[in-house]
């Protein structure tokens, strides 16, 4: 197994291991990392379930290369809160049905935070535009666009109320 | 009681927080020491004899566990109701994709490259793959006659009616393709083998006594030895009723054979060739009405695709067939119903399970005896839906009080139909965009058809641990449908004790009793009135034992709980089904109570369809619904809306190309389900009539919310063009083929 070292920064921690370098970002969080709240769903970049943030974009984790992702900074479901709080999306979600099955969640909660920093106070048009790329099966996303829209009134209350999102 | 009441609160979803951080596990998040992987080695043709089986070159086959039929020591069934379904083939396959021989290795890598080198010599066979093809009994595949199943279902004297003066006949034939239930997770299995404690297997999967029974046909062990654990499990749908029975099956025989864990996961390529779908459709309608729009009579023939082997189809079909009168008054009716076999993966439940396919062809067809009389749809509808005190089609008395008429008026004013109606009317003319409108009125019938429930004879159990928290003891499983909450809810309402001391007990068969499968819109009104009962019993003894008394606090429930653990070693409350009174129903002649209760509901769709791309859109979407007392209203608005979108998707988008019985767009990329842009506002309003039988007044709400989108968007579509399309899915090219040759709208465009 032709194995190289590779570091990349997740979740705002260094981390390095020994993988095959067109091993997928998926895998190597998965399997490597331990870091199993980025699903699979499709493995053909169509449903979402593995979106994370790879510097600031959010990408499909089940087609970014490893060797691509050295070096760079990357973000999952597990660090999209922050200091073990959650994250107002992640609030959103639990308080207007935005969860059923699960699956896609975290994938979607990562699209929508990501979402967020785009448009702070996104049209309905910016949310379905913005969520295009990660589908849910459960909810017809009717309770992720309530979502959406409720944790961005939340972004506001927070930033007066001097709390980090 | 000091806790406020629960049932009809938006309590947060119980496994709501772990989903959202990503912490929930789900089977492919577990591994367990020393696990191995397995891959299944399918049947490349439809139909035919295995003459050989050979392990080609380049792979270590002796690192290789390799399990075939003759290494199963039990039945080779999966176990259902005609244990009809290898477990793996035996000398002879009858469809694409049948199980054949099963591969475990420790490296997941390794496993592909291995499936691929298995050679299957076959003598192929002749195949049938369509309804049309399998009743023409040219091939024999199943049985002496390709029937998997019939019903006939008859009221009043229905030729006497059709030989009437003066009526006039409305004839028309409907079918619905297969549709794939696309759970983002992917059916996966894991599976541990010892001596001492037999099998366990932890799956994806909706009915862990299913798979329990199963196993222990498959593995020859007793009850005892055999363990089956839900876990958390990423959309169902129906989809995960049936084959998590197989694919446990399959992890227990290589767990066996290695003594080792064995983990099976399907990509989505697999689990969309080879699991089941939605049963394909047709169903002729020939309907006798008055001049002045009264129904008289209604002969319904309805054909269900089977596939390969029985699996689910007889109670499928026995679904639809009830289903097929729709929520009128007949005074005569007869439905004939087949389920055929074909060489196709047998198709098995989907959300709805046969009342989709049958309430399409009825609603559509209405639409078209209401234009046949001259009435609008409405008015047609309003002389003859059912009325309490009326009976359905196999003559139950409705007992409950309903109102379709005013619901349906309610439904259409919530929507602007009759402004809508004109002004499209109105504009359509010269338009490259034409708007239309249509409805359907419909109803599900909640729990297991006729005298299922009885068979279940469901057993819950409410129990408090040594911490003083209360769990739910059911094999009722969570999927996204709200299970757990809705249960929690029911019992921390019974006690009087906060919500948040409730949960439920692992869904373990070794820890649970058997509630019965979650499928059939019964888990909120059947198991919920049982865990309603077992927690009033726990309270009960609570307070006989004096350590409680009539008016506490969750405190001190909590305390008299422990209390009495610390006496006598355990406090727990069971209680088994027991059917409402005056309920009988005749299997041979399908009559009777078919089901304890009916939901009951009005989709209005307003779409447009384009004259140039001819792609139709969903605009504005009203779902109104009586689905007895609403538990959760967050929750049930959320199974309403994804009922909806699935049943967009089924009339619009979700089409399965066969190719002799194989599904050629097994993948995201070409089978296509709504994004978050394709969805019209889907605008929810419940009616609550509360039902004396189910828990605080629930009746069952799942599958509803699957049998309107399609018939009414259809129906909105003929308001639209002027056509009447009868299939479904309804895919833009089939809309060109019909407007772009001769029809007036096509015409007109020609002119614009």
């Amino acid at each position: 197994m032709n194995e190289r070292e590779i570091s990349l920064l997740v979740n705002g921690v260094e981390r390095t291991v020994n993988v095959p370098p067109m091993s997928r970002l998926l895998d190597v969080l998965r399997e490597e990392l331990g870091l199993t709240g980025t699903k699979e769903g499709c493995g053909e970049g169509e449903c979402g379930s593995c979106s994370v943030l790879m510097n600031g974009e959010l990408v499909n984790s089940c087609l970014v290369p490893i060797a691509q992702a050295a070096g760079a900074s990357v973000v999952t479901i597990e660090g999209i809160g922050a200091h073990g709080k959650l994250h107002c999306v992640q609030r959103a979600f639990l308080e207007c049905g935005g969860a059923q099955c699960g699956i896609c969640t975290p994938g979607m909660i990562v699209a929508a935070a990501h979402l967020l920093k785009r448009f702070p106070h996104p049209t309905r048009e910016q949310i379905e535009e913005g969520l295009n790329g990660n589908l849910c099966r459960c909810t017809g996303y009717m309770r992720i666009f309530a979502a959406v829209e409720k944790a961005a009134n939340t972004v506001e209350d927070d930033v007066a109320a001097g709390v980090s999102g | 009681m000091q806790s406020e009441r629960v049932v009809g609160k938006p309590v947060h979803r119980k496994e709501g927080l772990a989903k959202v951080l990503g912490a929930a596990r789900y089977i492919d998040d577990l591994s367990m020491p020393g696990m191995i992987y397995g891959a299944t080695v399918r049947s490349a043709i439809p139909r035919g004899r295995i003459l050989g089986i050979e392990f080609g070159p380049g792979i270590p086959w002796d690192e290789f566990t390799v399990v075939t039929a003759k290494d199963i020591p039990g039945k080779n069934y999966i176990a259902l109701i005609n244990n009809d379904w290898p477990c793996l083939a035996d000398g002879f396959v009858n469809h694409p994709q049948e199980p054949i021989l099963l591969l475990a290795h420790p490296d997941r890598h390794l496993l592909p490259l291995a499936v691929a080198a298995v050679r299957v010599q076959y003598e192929e066979l002749p195949s049938v793959h369509s309804i049309e093809e399998s009743e023409t009994v040219r091939t024999i595949v199943w049985g002496e006659d390709n029937v998997l199943k019939s019903y006939l279902l008859e009221k009043g004297d229905v030729d006497a009616a059709f030989a009437q003066q003066d009526i006039i006949i409305v004839e028309g034939e409907y079918t619905t393709g297969a549709q794939e239930h696309l759970y983002i997770e992917n059916n996966g299995a894991i599976a541990v083998y010892n001596e001492r404690d037999g099998v366990t297997y932890w799956g994806s999967l909706q009915c862990p006594f299913y798979a329990h029974k199963s196993l222990m046909a498959v593995t020859g062990l007793p009850e005892d030895k055999v363990r089956v654990i839900q876990v958390e499990t990423g959309g169902a749908f129906g989809g995960k009723e049936d084959y998590p029975s197989m694919i446990g099956a399959h992890a227990a025989l290589l767990a066996m054979k290695s003594r080792r864990p064995v983990k099976i996961m399907y990509d989505r390529m697999e689990d969309m060739a080879a699991t089941t779908k939605r049963h394909p459709s047709r169903a002729r309608h020939r309907t006798a009405v008055t001049k002045d729009g009264k129904l008289l009579a209604a002969d319904v023939e309805m054909c269900l695709d089977g596939g390969a082997y029985s699996t689910l189809s007889s109670t499928v079909l026995s679904r639809a067939t009830i289903h097929s009168g729709g929520a009128y008054y007949w005074p005569n009716i007869r439905v004939r119903s087949k389920a055929f076999a074909t060489n196709t993966p047998p198709h098995g439940a989907f959300r709805g399970f046969g009342a989709p396919q049958a309430l399409f062809a009825t609603e559509r067809h209405m639409d078209r005896v209401a234009k046949a009389v001259g009435l609008t749809p409405e008015e047609f509808r309003s002389r003859n839906l059912l009325r309490t005190g009326e009976t359905t089609s196999t003559s139950q008395v409705v007992r409950q009080e309903i109102d379709l008429k005013g619901w349906m008026a309610r439904a259409l004013d919530h929507a602007g139909y009759y402004e809508k109606k004109a002004r499209f009317d109105r504009e359509n003319a010269g338009s490259l965009r034409k708007k239309g409108i249509g409805f359907a009125v419909f109803l599900h019938g909640s729990g297991f058809t006729g005298s299922g429930e009885r068979y279940l004879n469901s057993l819950v159990g409410v129990d408090a641990t040594s911490e003083g928290r209360i769990r739910a003891l059911v094999s009722s499983t969570e999927f996204g449908q709200g299970t757990n909450t809705i249960l929690c809810q029911i019992a921390a309402e019974a006690l009087g004790v906060d919500y948040d001391i409730v949960e439920m007990a692992p869904p373990d068969t070794s820890i649970v009793p058997n509630s019965g499968p979650t499928v059939a819109s019964r888990t909120a009104m059947v198991v919920g009135r049982l865990v309603h009962s077992a927690a009033l019993g726990l309270k009960q003894t609570l307070i006989a034992s004096g350590l409680l008394g009539e008016r506490y606090t969750t405190d001190e429930l909590q305390e008299a709980a422990r209390a009495y653990i610390a006496k006598h070693g355990g406090l727990c409350s069971m209680s088994r089904y027991q059917a409402p009174p005056d309920v009988y129903w005749d299997d041979q002649k399908y009559r009777g109570e078919a089901y304890a209760a009916f939901a009951w509901a009005v989709y209005v769709a307003e779409v447009s369809v384009d004259l140039a791309t001819y792609s139709v859109t969903v605009d504005d979407f009203v779902a109104l619904q009586e689905v007895g007392r609403v538990l959760n209203p967050v929750l049930a608005t959320g199974q309403i809306e994804g009922g909806v979108a699935q049943g967009i998707g089924y009339a619009l988008y979700e089409k399965v190309s066969w190719d002799r019985g194989l599904m050629k767009n097994n993948q995201m990329t070409n089978y296509i389900i709504a994004t978050s842009q394709d969805l019209p506002p889907i605008r929810v309003y419940f009616e609550e009539v509360p039902f004396e039988y189910g828990a605080y007044g629930a009746k069952g709400i799942g599958e509803l919310p699957m049998d309107g989108p399609a018939p009414a968007i259809l129906n909105a579509i003929a308001h639209a063009t002027g056509e009447d399309f009868n299939a479904i899915p309804l895919m833009p090219e089939d809309i060109a083929e019909r407007l772009a040759v001769e029809s007036p709208a096509a015409q007109e465009m020609a002119a614009v």
